[in-house]
């Protein structure tokens, strides 16, 4: 009996390791098929041409500019809420039911699939404010997607910093702002960092709530350029330009039929996992540095 | 005594301006104090006003639909075609493709989810789980058009291997990609709510002589339930709203089938399918994904809820 019952255990570690590995096997899997595919098609020329009804001259330069353009405006909005709220939540907020309402909602909001905020977008963004399908509504759709995420991981952050540091710097008859902006901030600052790369590397990969807004998926010019010769010198314009973004240029070349177009999605696929877990990767690389040199 | 009170009313005299001028200092600073803490509180309101903002739009359209649908139609017609000159309004086809790839999904992310939470947890070295956890959230951080290429590609080919007539737009090929996607999430809520169980159950087990199999299995397992339970209802949350691997690798076909093996399109499909299409702004067909978003959004934050209060339950039973 002793003998089955370590059968059954050596057993069971066979089926865990395996189960694993599946993941990690997925993992390679998807990559070396991208790299099969895709990684003789990624070279200046694709970098750099407009899509093309003939695959071998299609490039992503517009979807590249357009990803640029929309996580600026994302990252500029979504990030100063995102951690906003967080401060609010963490050092300020009284236990009443409206603070109860506002975590209610973050974790109701990081629950809601991707393709309902497309829909919001669409209904509120493009036809209430008539903002069209633009690279500001882009931006703003995915900085409402990412704000939970900015809000969870920044509240974490701050909340690993010791009540110690802020009761000194009380004592020190320095204001609440005071202590948050000179004390508590600039020391969760790895962690608020973290979060931001986590949310953005989300942001650039999504392609569902862009695709409801209504994005082209063939675009042939870029955005106005935001720097001008006449005065002024700076132009918004580019803000309310037509765009096409990574994921979708992928998504338009995976459902066009044909052999040459697939290694065009893979190669787009390459350069956007590279992204994402570039930046994945740097996130844990920054967690995993903080965690081993603060030691409160 | 007379000299020195006149001292005192000198140095009064002399003090007034500065403590009037600390009031002064101490009230714009006060101000400035509440300024920021109402902008702070506005920013954290901003979810708030999302939430509201997705429940409001989804019901205004949904509304113009219902205006010319009538809801038995809705839920009980078998035909999708909102787009056809004989237009049919059932839920029921996309439903069931939402179903169908979500229980594929879900045949393959609770059994090897379970398994590998319980080898992270009871079995495998600290340093394997330190190794194996990054890994695991760079499988989700993979971008979802990249799953779909992948299940379009690369898993339903090889399924056509085993199963020749299986066409190049099914639902096992999506179902199972979207198995592999919510692994990350299963495994890990499943190994924080097994790491939940206290160190003392496990030694009462070994003490009667139980392997750590047996204790796995019949103490840690049972335990830990309501937090696994949780895992797999925020997996079914996340299966159900996936968008782009349905959208890609399914076929966006709404017809009204339980076997895995055909072609369907789900509710996040059909949504992408119109979005992409030129639909006139308060159409039929324009108010018919709002409609369908409607009825996802309700089924997610169903799930949702019920999740967050298993989590909830698991953390506070011991």
């Amino acid at each position: 009996m002793l003998r089955r019952r370590k059968l059954a255990e050596t057993l069971f570690k066979a089926v865990g390791i395996c189960s694993l590995a599946l993941g990690i096997g997925t993992l390679v899997l998807l990559f070396g098929a991208l790299i099969v595919e895709g990684a003789s098609r990624i070279d200046w020329q694709f970098l750099t041409s407009f899509p093309s009804r003939r695959a071998s001259q299609a490039g992503i330069l517009p979807a590249l500019v357009g990803s640029s353009l929309i996580m600026l405006v994302t990252a500029v909005v979504g990030i100063p809420v995102g951690v906003a709220a967080a401060i609010y939540l963490e050092e300020y907020a009284r236990k009443t039911w409206l603070t109860e309402l506002i975590e209610v909602t973050v974790t109701n909001l990081a629950g809601v699939p991707s393709i309902i905020f497309g829909l919001l977008a669409l209904g509120f963004f493009v036809y209430i404010l008539g903002l069209g399908a633009s690279i500001l509504t882009a931006g703003l759709t995915l900085a409402l997607l990412i704000l939970p995420v900015v809000i969870v991981t920044t509240r974490e952050a701050i909340r690993a910093i010791p009540v110690q540091i802020r009761e000194a710097a009380f004592a020190l008859g320095a204001t609440k702002w005071q202590t948050v902006s000179d004390h508590v901030l600039p020391y969760s600052a790895s962690g608020i960092l973290t979060g931001i790369i986590l949310a953005l590397s989300r942001a650039i990969g999504e392609t569902a709530p862009i695709v409801t807004i209504g994005a082209l998926t063939f675009i042939a010019f870029l955005p106005p350029a935001p720097v001008t010769t006449e005065p002024p010198f700076i132009s918004f314009e580019w803000l309310m330009s037509p765009f096409t973004v990574m994921p979708i240029q992928m998504f338009a070349w995976v459902s066009r039929p044909g052999e040459d177009f697939a290694s065009n999605a893979a190669a787009a696929g390459l350069l956007l996992v590279c992204m994402t877990l570039g930046m994945n990767g740097l996130a844990i690389y920054v967690r995993y540095r903080m965690r081993k040199r603060i030691a409160w | 005594m007379n000299k020195s009170l006149a001292a005192v009313r000198e140095m009064i005299r002399i003090s007034e301006p500065v403590i009037v001028e600390a009031t002064a200092r101490r009230r714009t600073q006060h101000r400035r104090e509440q300024a920021i803490e109402s902008g702070l509180c506005l920013a954290a309101l901003m979810s708030v006003a999302a939430t509201v903002a997705i429940l409001t739009v989804l019901l205004w359209e949904s509304l113009g639909f219902f205006k010319a649908v009538s809801l038995t139609d809705f839920l009980t017609d078998t035909l999708w075609t909102p787009l056809f000159d004989d237009a049919h309004y059932g839920i029921l086809p996309l439903l069931a493709g939402t179903v169908v790839t979500s229980l594929v999904g879900l045949l393959v992310a609770i059994p090897v989810g379970t398994v590998s939470a319980i080898y992270l947890s009871e079995f495998a070295s600290s340093r394997l789980r330190e190794l194996i956890k990054p890994v695991l959230e760079l499988l989700g951080a993979v971008p979802t058009v990249v799953y779909g290429y992948f299940a379009l590609l690369v898993v339903t080919p090889a399924l056509q291997k085993l199963w020749p007539d299986l066409p190049g737009f099914n639902m096992l090929g999506p179902g199972i990609v979207i198995g592999i996607m919510i692994l990350p999430l299963v495994i890990s809520l499943g190994e924080d709510a097994m790491r939940a169980v206290p160190m003392v159950l496990r030694e009462g087990s070994y003490a009667t002589g139980a392997t750590r199999l047996q204790t796995a299995w019949r103490v840690v397992v049972p335990a830990a339930t309501s937090g696994l339970v949780a895992a797999y209802v925020l997996g079914v949350s996340r299966a159900v709203g996936e968008t782009m691997v349905v959208a890609i690798a399914a076929g966006q076909n709404p017809h009204l089938t339980w076997n895995p093996m055909e072609p369907a399109a789900t509710i996040t499909a059909y949504i992408v399918q119109v979005a992409l299409g030129d639909l006139p702004h308060g159409s039929i067909g324009y108010q018919s994904i709002f409609a369908a978003g409607l009825i996802l959004a309700v089924m997610t934050f169903t799930f949702n809820m019920l999740g967050h209060v298993m989590r909830k339950r698991f953390r506070e039973v011991y």
